[in-house]
Order: structure tokens, then sequence, then C-alpha cells
């Protein structure tokens, strides 16, 4: 077991997670109350990750953080290095590649909350932001989890993205499933396989975490 | 929030205990594909009644109210207050209106407790004043024993007075209720009905309460106003309203179980009477002629006829020396009773219900197949404009 890969997966999953529920969250609440008519575009594109081959994605990452780039060359006159085969361009890679399974449950949670509820919280005098942390937050609580357990359950399991953008660096770069992918490479069966049986567990104990959650919510009964 | 008024003068008017104009006066239109709200009226403080079939347009009145719809143009002043005056560019937010809704589904936040609910409101009110009212509050209503249950876990009526108490602590400049007890079963709406009427009757603001239930009207009303399609078509005491019936809608109030399309035939000037030819489209073949009050109408025009079932005789024989001039043979169809009325449906041409007392049908022995004479009075024939 590779402690070195297992650890940098788990800072990749915590710091996407993080950064997609601060990215995420306002777009999703933007895509569940936009009237804007050519919304369902936005729609498209952030749900695009789901059907793209991962290598697509991070090829394009790739290049636009790469010393040809426009983001890379922004970064490298900032920081002094490149954007790829970095820990931060494999955040960036991983925020893109995971966004959808962020913002997807995220929004129909939102957009699940009954507009009388919001029209009533109005009425009571409570202002925009207080109505979102007082009503709809809490109403959409497990829509949220599921978007945070799927986020970082992805993160965990990702291989082409950090392949293309992040490369195999021990410590930077190598996460688990590159690591799998290394072990097997080198004939290292039992290696792979014990690497393999942590991300599937680790897979399973967040799935079971979301939908045992998810029946939790809907037991508190009925919206009157 | 409202908690914190910016200037004197909201703060004074913001406190109804005090001898500020306490009413509503409005001009509200607003346009749709399929009708056009456009009203006008002013309330006094205390409940008045808006009556009217669903579609009529009521909660959309209480939505422009309160802000919740955008009127096309119109003029809402609550107190001293002009909340929208399209003319003048005045729209104040929804918030800072310092309306009470009490909506139709009740709308009750469902994570949280009947305390928390009821203190939704006052949010920004410091604590210790915030626990006093919200204690007060639940006690007025008779809600205390509740506070730590969430909406799933009480009965509509307790529910109902939930929804009355998240409005009321508000200390809001009016207070508008949706149907507050549509949801409820008959026998608990009477009773709860009765509660509602206690707790808003005494409150120094105006109450617009909007129902499609005659019951409640009589049971609430002081005030009606009656709205069809969009436009209010009458306006008064219960008593004034339903004594001049104009629409359908105040004839459903009104209580008319027997509405029917009718012809004008002939007009009697003389005798301040008309004869008009009533069948309703099931019975097309066969039609019968009634002598109504005279009305404005000219011979050929149609109208509507309203009878209400109770003010109709039953005679087992042909009926002499009667001052009703309308008599028509029939057969009994159907007896129906509930409580102490038995409604017996007869077909003299047209159907028509009847409400009798038990003692009258056994009394005259009434059955399915009966030979009978039914008599109505001239000036129980209420015309209405179709």
């Amino acid at each position: 077991m590779d402690w070195q890969a297992f650890w940098l997966t788990i800072r990749l999953a915590l710091t996407v997670t993080a950064l997609l529920v601060v990215l995420g969250f306002p777009l999703a609440y933007w895509i569940a109350f936009s009237r804007w008519r050519w919304k369902f575009v936005i729609e498209a594109i952030v749900a695009l990750p789901i059907v793209l081959p991962p290598t697509v994605l991070g090829f394009y990452v790739l290049i636009v953080l790469g010393r040809q780039g426009s983001i890379g060359r922004w970064w490298q006159e900032m920081t002094g290095h490149t954007l790829a085969f970095t820990f931060s361009g494999l955040v960036i890679g991983s925020v893109l590649y995971s966004l959808p399974f962020a913002v997807q449950p995220f929004a129909s949670a939102l957009a699940s909350v009954d507009p009388r509820l919001l029209a009533a919280s109005d009425v009571l005098g409570i202002s925009r932001f207080g109505t979102f942390w007082r009503v709809m937050v809490p109403l959409s609580i497990s829509g949220l989890v599921t978007g945070i357990a799927l986020t970082f359950a992805h993160t965990m399991g990702e291989f082409g993205v950090v392949l293309m953008v992040g490369g195999n660096i021990p410590g930077v770069t190598r996460t688990l499933s590159i690591n799998i992918y290394d072990q097997v490479q080198n004939l290292n069966y039992a290696g792979a396989n014990t690497t393999a049986l942590v991300l599937v567990v680790i897979a399973f104990v967040l799935l079971s975490l979301v939908y045992s959650l998810n029946r939790r919510f809907w037991n508190l009964g009925p919206r009157t | 929030m409202k908690t914190t008024a910016p200037n004197l003068t909201e703060n004074v008017i913001s406190q109804p205990s005090k001898s500020a104009p306490t009413g509503l006066d409005l001009y509200v239109r607003k346009s749709f594909s399929s009708f056009t709200l456009d009203v006008s009226f002013a309330l006094p403080a205390g409940i008045s009644i808006l009556f009217g079939a669903s579609g009529a347009g009521k909660t959309t009145l209480l939505d422009c109210i309160a802000g919740l719809t955008k009127a096309d143009c119109g003029r809402v002043q609550i107190g001293e207050r002009m909340v929208l005056d399209s003319e003048r560019g005045i729209n104040v937010p929804v918030r800072d209106r310092r309306v009470g809704y009490v909506f139709q589904d009740l709308a009750l936040f469902p994570h949280l407790t009947v305390e928390g609910n009821v203190a939704y409101g006052i949010m920004g009110v410091q604590s210790e004043e915030r626990l006093q009212r919200v204690a007060r509050t639940l006690d007025s209503l008779g809600i205390a024993a509740l506070r730590n249950r969430r909406p799933a876990q009480l009965s509509g009526g307790e529910r109902q007075r939930v929804a009355l108490a998240r409005a009321l602590i508000t200390e809001p400049c009016i207070l508008l209720l949706d149907e507050p007890l549509a949801a409820l079963d008959l026998p608990v709406r009477m009773k709860i009905a009765d509660d509602l009427r206690r707790s808003i009757q005494s409150l120094p603001i105006p109450v617009l309460y909007v129902t499609h239930s005659r019951d409640e009207v009589f049971m609430l009303g002081e005030k009606l106003f009656v709205l069809e399609n969009g436009k209010l078509i009458a306006q008064g005491t219960p008593h004034e309203v339903l004594s001049a019936p104009r629409g359908e809608t105040v004839a459903q109030l009104a209580g008319f179980e027997n509405v029917f399309d009718a012809e004008v035939m002939a007009l009697h000037q003389d005798r301040g009477t008309m004869t008009c030819r009533v069948g309703s489209a099931r019975f097309e073949s066969a039609q019968v002629e009634l002598e109504t009050p005279l009305v404005r109408a000219d011979a050929g025009s149609r109208l509507r006829v309203g009878i209400s079932a109770g003010d109709i005789l039953l005679a087992t024989s042909a009926p002499v020396g009667l001052s009703a001039r309308n008599i028509l043979p029939g057969r009994v169809l159907s007896l129906f009773q509930h409580d102490a009325i038995v409604t017996a449906r007869v077909d003299c041409g047209v159907e028509l219900s009847v409400h009798l007392t038990l003692g009258a049908r056994d009394s005259l022995a009434l059955a399915p197949g009966r030979q009978v004479w039914v008599i109505v009075k001239t000036h129980s024939c209420h015309l209405l404009s179709s």
C-alpha cells in the first residue's frame, strides 16, 4: 500500500470537494432559479464532463494550463512555475471533471424547495440571504450531502484527467488510481488488489452514507 | 429587516395599537390570457370576506396586495403607507410591506418546530423580548403545548393556528387569509371558524378573508365582497348582497339549488310580472313556463332563474285558491335525507330540488313515483343575468 499516494488522494478529494461547495453552490442556485433564456447552454456545459472521455477534458486542461495557455502563462508570471504536472493543476482539472457531480444534486435539491415557503419567508420580512440560510439550505440538505459525497468519491477515483494533467510524480500527482495502474504495469497484482479494494470500500461507504441519509431526510414527512 | 425601521414615521405607523388610520385602499389591474383582474375597493379595520368561485382571481388579488404578484398597474395603500403606486413608481418590496399572509396550503416550514415557525418572522428581535412574544402568541392561540412539534405531527386545525400565530406575531398592518379552512373536514371547520373569528375579530387592522364556502361567509361576515371573473360584482353586508342577487356567484352564495336558463316570452308591465320559458339543457323537449317578477328585459332575451329549494311547496292534490301563480304538475323522482332536511327531486318538465321537513314527507306519504304539484311564488323566482 502506497500511503503517500493514499494521503495525496485524500488531500486532493478534500480540496476539490471544498472548492466545489464554494463554487458549485452559487452556480447551482443560479441554475435552479435563473429564468435566462440561454440557461440550457450553461447546464449542458456543466454536464459535459459526465459524457466526455476524461482524456479529452484532461487534454484541453493541459493545453490551457501549459506554458502556451493563457492561464498557464499568467500563473507562471505570478508564481514562477507552471501549473501542469503540479498539485494545483491537478486540483483545477479535478474541479472541472467533478463539477456536474456537485452542481446537479445541489441544483435539483434547491429547485425542489416549495416556492410557497420562500414566499412565506419573504412575506414575514426576511431578507433573501436569511431565507437562503433558514429555509433553502435546511430543506435541501440531503441534496447538499449527496453532492458532497459524490464529488468526494468521484475525485478519489479519477484517472484520465489526473494522468493527462498531473502525470505520475510521487508525492505530487501520483494518486491511488495511478498507483494501481503502475502496480499492474509492474505485474504486482497483489499490491494492485489491495489498493483497488481500498477504493472500492471508500466508494461503498460513501454511497451507503448518501442513501441512508436521504432515506432519513425523506422520513421527516411530507411537506405541509 | 423591518425590526430596525429606518425612520420615525414608519415606526409610528407600524404600531397598529396607535390610533393611526388602519385601512386598506386599493386599485389593482392585472391581465392574464384567460381573464383580467380589475378591482378597486377600500376596507376598514375588521373582518371583510372576499367571496368567489375558484378561478375568480381571489388568490391573485391577495398576492398583489402582498407584492408576490406584480400588478400591471395599481395603487395599494395599507394604513397610511403607500406600498404600490404604479403611476409614481412606488413598489415596496414584499418583505417591507408588513403584511400577514396565511396561505391556502399554510406553507409552514416543515423543518422547524411550532415554536421555530412562530418565531421565524421576529428573529431580528432581541432574544428576551422574542421569547416573551412567542410565548404570549402561542398562549393566546392555545398552541403552547405543541411548541416542540413539527408541522407533520399536527392536526389540520392545529397547523392552521400555527400559521395564524406566525403571521400575527410580526404585528402586520393587514392580515390576508386565503381559504384558511379549505383543507379541513366539515365538522372541524365550523369549530375552527369560530375560534378563528374570536382570534381575529378584535384586531385593529383590516382582515381580508378569502373563501368560496357560503357557510364561512355567514359565520364570519361583516362586510362582503363578491368577485367574479376578476371583477367585483357586489359588496355590502351579506344580507344586502343577497337581497339583490346579480350574478352566478351571488346565486351560489344565496343558495339557489335550482338555477335554469330562461327565455323571456311576454312582459306584463301592468302586473309587474313576466312570463319566462324555463328549461335546462337536458330537458329541451319538456319546457315549462314560469311567472317571474318583471325586470328590464326584452321579449326573447335570455336570462337565468334561480329558485331556492326551501321556497318551493309540494301538494299531493291539485291546489285551488292559492295566491301562488306557478303551479306545475310533476312526479317525485327521488328523496334524500340529510340531517333534518329531506331533499326531493321532482320532475315537472324541468327537474327541481325541493326541501321538506321529515314531518311533511311522512304526512304526505311522499315516495318516488308519487304524483305531486309544485308551487312556486312569483317572487321566489330570482332573475340573474346570464
